[in-house]
């Protein structure tokens, strides 16, 4: 049949190639994607970053065969997305940003449901629903109605719904949003399995962490179109590990700690104060700026140390700040503030 | 069975679930027409003077009120599809997507057997003796199943149209309207004329009408024999000619809404 394309690219599963897609006309005209090109190796994990509003959805309603791109062409499992939509579906599976499964159904009868649509015989359908209960730690819950359920077991729930059928490539839009740090750290479990059992993985997230613990590659997405793309590591590098953020009093101290410390003395604005240098993370490191902060006998007001968010990886690697509507949670900095007795 | 029965069949199951467990729909569809049928026999009825006793006449047209009501809650369960994320993921998978709006069709017309009998139940202990035989029995609930399906799919395409659950629930204020001007409650001839006009072509009344000449046949406003044909044809033929335009209507926008 079709496979032309992706098997001349060997063990490539998702191939896009200049994806543009633009929301309303006219003057309305609202453009999301302009070119998007990404590729999914084979038992890969592809992250794509975004701030809110950066086109990561569209670009998986997209992939997934919900909505045509404008243009731009794009294979999923070795099929062409818009002439071969039936057979990508086959081999596919979206767990969408909203939670996709009935809150009048239970646990059992929400699974059972999807892989009768999924087209599993009666009784295949009924063992993999126990069997995607029991991976999921479920099986307790089975017989409840999932109205009754926490947000991290309906996320669970919406998963396991999503693996009825082992799928070629998965695409999971915003996992973990919402979840609390446990139950994201349960949900990485839960998909580095699935991983490990053969699944390619498209994966999109805001958090940073996130793709660093899951994601074999990332992609930046930013003004509709890939900004950046590479391994957490490699993209970490270029972002830089932990900074030191000291606050001083006066503009004029600022001026003094950042000579003293060898970095850009602050320009002007709301920032002027702010001093801000790369550490390594040591506690050697730390202790060595602060040292060379003290020897210039200024009293910082506060300091923190920060991990890289979001919105530093943007500014580094666009230029710009991520335009990312605050959301709790959202790629806060580790804070280890202290006051300075002046 | 082919994929498509089988995504039917399983989508009309997840239907039947979800209504049987929204409590509140399931209540305001057999409860609110019961009440209804009881207010009018005993607080409008002694005043409003039919020909017959007014629970012989009404309780047709509260038949069809129940349809109404039932509707509202498939209008609401559809926008939910619609606005969660079930259709994306259906739409992502080998499944006709569609037969989701089946799916709540089905669901439907069994809810509204049920509360109708509930209905029926009710208007039997408390006077309503029809005098109809099996035949007529038959007929008389496939001319409602009819009504039922067609009313169901203008819920449905309201459902796919709308973008908030309060829009989907003030669909049950139209539909509630449509009896009360029509031969349901008062003769056609005791309306001012401009409505009257409404009023006898308006497709309620030929359902209306069909469904009192099976049960009641002889009584005021139930017509017999020719009478009683013509009607029950043009009861069906509104049913289905409307059922066709709603589903293909509904169809055609739930295709397009992404
Ligand atoms: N159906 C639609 N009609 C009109 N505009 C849309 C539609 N879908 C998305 N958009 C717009 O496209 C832009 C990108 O949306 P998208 O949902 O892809 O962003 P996102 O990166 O997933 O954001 P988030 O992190 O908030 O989920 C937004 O400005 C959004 O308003
Ligand atoms: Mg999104």
């Amino acid at each position: 049949m079709n496979r032309t394309q992706a098997d001349r690219g060997r063990d490539v599963v998702v191939q896009a190639v200049g994806l543009r897609k633009a929301y309303g006309r006219g003057r309305e005209r609202l453009p999301v994607l302009d070119g998007v090109d990404l590729t999914l190796h084979r038992g890969e994990v592809l992250a794509l970053l975004g701030p809110n509003g950066a086109g990561k959805t569209t670009t998986v309603r997209i992939l997934s065969t919900l909505v045509a791109p404008d243009a731009g062409r794009a294979t999923v499992a070795g099929f062409d997305l818009v002439r071969d939509a039936a057979r990508v579906r086959e081999r596919i599976s979206l767990t969408g940003q909203q939670v996709a499964i009935d809150l009048k159904q239970t646990g059992r009868e929400n699974l059972w449901m999807m892989a009768r649509l999924a087209h599993l015989p009666r009784r295949a359908a009924r063992a993999r629903a126990d069997e995607l209960l029991e991976a999921f730690d479920l099986t307790a819950a089975a017989g409840r109605q999932v109205g009754t359920y926490s947000g991290g077991m309906r996320r669970r729930l919406d998963l396991a719904a999503g693996l009825v059928t082992r799928p070629e490539v998965m695409f999971l839009d915003e996992p973990t949003t919402g979840l609390d740090p446990r139950s994201r750290q349960a949900m990485w479990e839960v998909v580095r399995d699935v991983v490990a059992q053969g699944t390619s993985l498209f994966l999109t997230t805001q958090y940073l962490e996130e793709a660093d613990q899951l994601a074999d590659r990332v992609a930046l997405i930013d003004g509709g179109r890939v900004a950046a793309e590479g391994a957490p590591a490699e993209l970490k590098r270029r972002v830089g590990q932990v900074r030191l953020e000291l606050e001083l009093a006066t503009t004029d101290d600022a001026g003094r700690v950042a000579a003293a410390l060898g970095v850009p003395v602050p320009e002007g604005g709301a920032d002027a104060r702010t001093v801000r240098v790369a550490t390594d993370g040591t506690l050697a490191g730390v202790r060595e700026l602060l040292a060379g902060v003290e020897r210039t006998g200024v009293a910082p007001r506060r300091w923190d140390l920060r991990t890289p968010t979001l919105d530093d990886v943007f500014l580094t690697l666009t230029g710009h700040a991520a335009r990312t509507e605050p959301r709790p949670g959202t790629g806060e900095p580790t804070r280890h503030t202290e006051e300075v007795a002046a | 069975m082919t994929a498509l029965a089988i995504d039917a069949v399983t989508l009309a199951g997840r239907g039947l679930r979800l209504v049987r467990r929204d409590v509140d729909s399931m209540i305001t569809a057999a409860v609110l027409p019961v009440v209804i049928l009881l207010m009018f026999t005993y607080v409008f009825g002694g005043a409003l003077d039919v020909g017959t006793s007014y629970v012989t006449y009404a309780t047709p047209g509260i038949i069809l009120l129940t349809a109404g009501f039932g509707a509202a809650g498939t209008a609401m369960a559809v926008e939910q599809d619609m606005s969660g994320g079930m259709i994306d993921r259906l739409r992502s998978m080998p499944v006709a997507a569609g037969t989701v709006l089946v799916g709540h069709v089905v669901a439907s017309l069994v809810k509204n057997l049920l509360t109708t009998a509930v209905v029926f139940g009710v208007a039997a202990a408390i006077g309503f003796r029809p005098t109809a035989g099996p035949l007529e029995w038959l007929g008389a609930v496939g001319v409602l199943l009819l009504f039922v399906h067609a009313i169901t799919w203008s819920a449905v395409l309201v459902g796919v149209l709308v973008r908030s659950p309060d829009a989907a629930s003030g669909f049950t204020f139209f539909v509630m309207f449509l009896p009360y001007v029509s031969s349901a409650f008062v003769p056609v001839a005791t309306m001012p004329s401009w409505m009257r006009g409404f009023a006898e072509h308006q497709p309620v009344t030929p359902v209306i009408e069909t469904v009192r000449g099976l049960l009641v046949g002889g009584t005021p406003g139930a017509p017999q024999g020719d009478a009683l044909a013509d009607g029950a044809l043009l009861a069906v033929v509104w049913c289905v000619g409307l059922a066709v335009l709603f589903a293909g209507a509904a169809t055609w926008a739930f295709a397009r809404r992404r």
